[in-house]
């Protein structure tokens, strides 16, 4: 692989229900490059956790997937409500999503700690009122 | 073994498109996060979680299949969306630990 490769993907803050396209096609498209099953597994878990939380807490975004030789780096992008405290974001079991989300199953609170145990390199800008970007790369 | 043997123990499918799938574990657990993270593949999932996203769950983690417990309710949309996406889902209509042990003396 000598260029970049990159996706990119809209997720629709409405559609909580299909929430999940993007990283599915994600691993979809990492299959056919033949990368290895347990970075494709990291990688779709960890896009497939920024992805929930954009339709839960943000109204949706957008995703934006490169491969290059060494990495696969997720950018994601909201202009959501942003994150107050990100130290206690980051830790397993805090949660601010609402008992409706808990009743499907999310909520957790394992949303950004996965996403971090999951990648090699984790970045979060955000803003309250703004938005949030979170950059994420696991090495191949 | 294969998830379509899992029919002749009381398991019923729901929806099979990959019925010669293997099942190599056994995986139990309805907090979505919790079992993307720590599912295996090739687990067979039991969960009574039934609302659509067990579907991108299953796909991303790539258990060998969906068991839903309790006979809980799998509508025909998410029956449909999981034989589109290749996602094996059977129905049990005893508890979770009852499929396991089940699960367990197949294993």
């Amino acid at each position: 692989m000598s260029e970049e490769l990159k996706f990119h993907f809209d997720v629709d803050g409405d559609d909580f229900t299909s929430a999940g396209k993007a990283s599915v096609q994600v691993k979809k498209n990492l299959r056919q490059l033949g990368l290895s099953p347990e970075t494709i597994r990291r990688v779709s878990i960890a896009m497939y956790e920024g992805e929930i939380n954009m339709v839960i807490h943000a109204g949706g975004g957008e995703a934006d997937v490169t491969v290059t030789e060494d990495c696969i780096e997720i950018f994601l992008h909201d202009t959501g409500p942003g994150i107050k405290d990100i130290d206690q974001a980051m830790q397993e079991g805090f949660s601010t999503a609402s008992d409706n989300i808990r009743s499907l199953g999310f909520g957790a609170g394992m949303g950004l700690p996965n996403m971090k145990r999951y990648t090699d390199y984790m970045d979060i800008k955000s803003t309250v009122g703004v938005g949030t970007d979170i950059t994420m790369r696991v090495n191949i | 073994m294969t998830v379509n043997a899992l029919e002749e123990h009381g398991f019923v499918p729901v929806a099979l498109p990959e019925s010669d799938r293997e099942i190599t574990g056994v995986y139990i657990g309805d907090l979505l996060s919790w079992v993307m993270g720590r599912a295996k593949s090739g687990d067979a999932w039991i969960t009574i979680m039934s609302n659509i996203n067990i579907l991108a769950v299953a796909a991303l983690a790539d258990t060998a299949c969906i068991i839903a417990a309790e006979d809980v309710e799998i509508t025909e949309d998410i029956a449909k969306a999981a034989k589109e996406k290749g996602i094996n889902i059977l129905s049990f209509s005893g508890s979770a630990y009852d499929a396991a042990v089940l699960l367990y003396q197949m294993l």
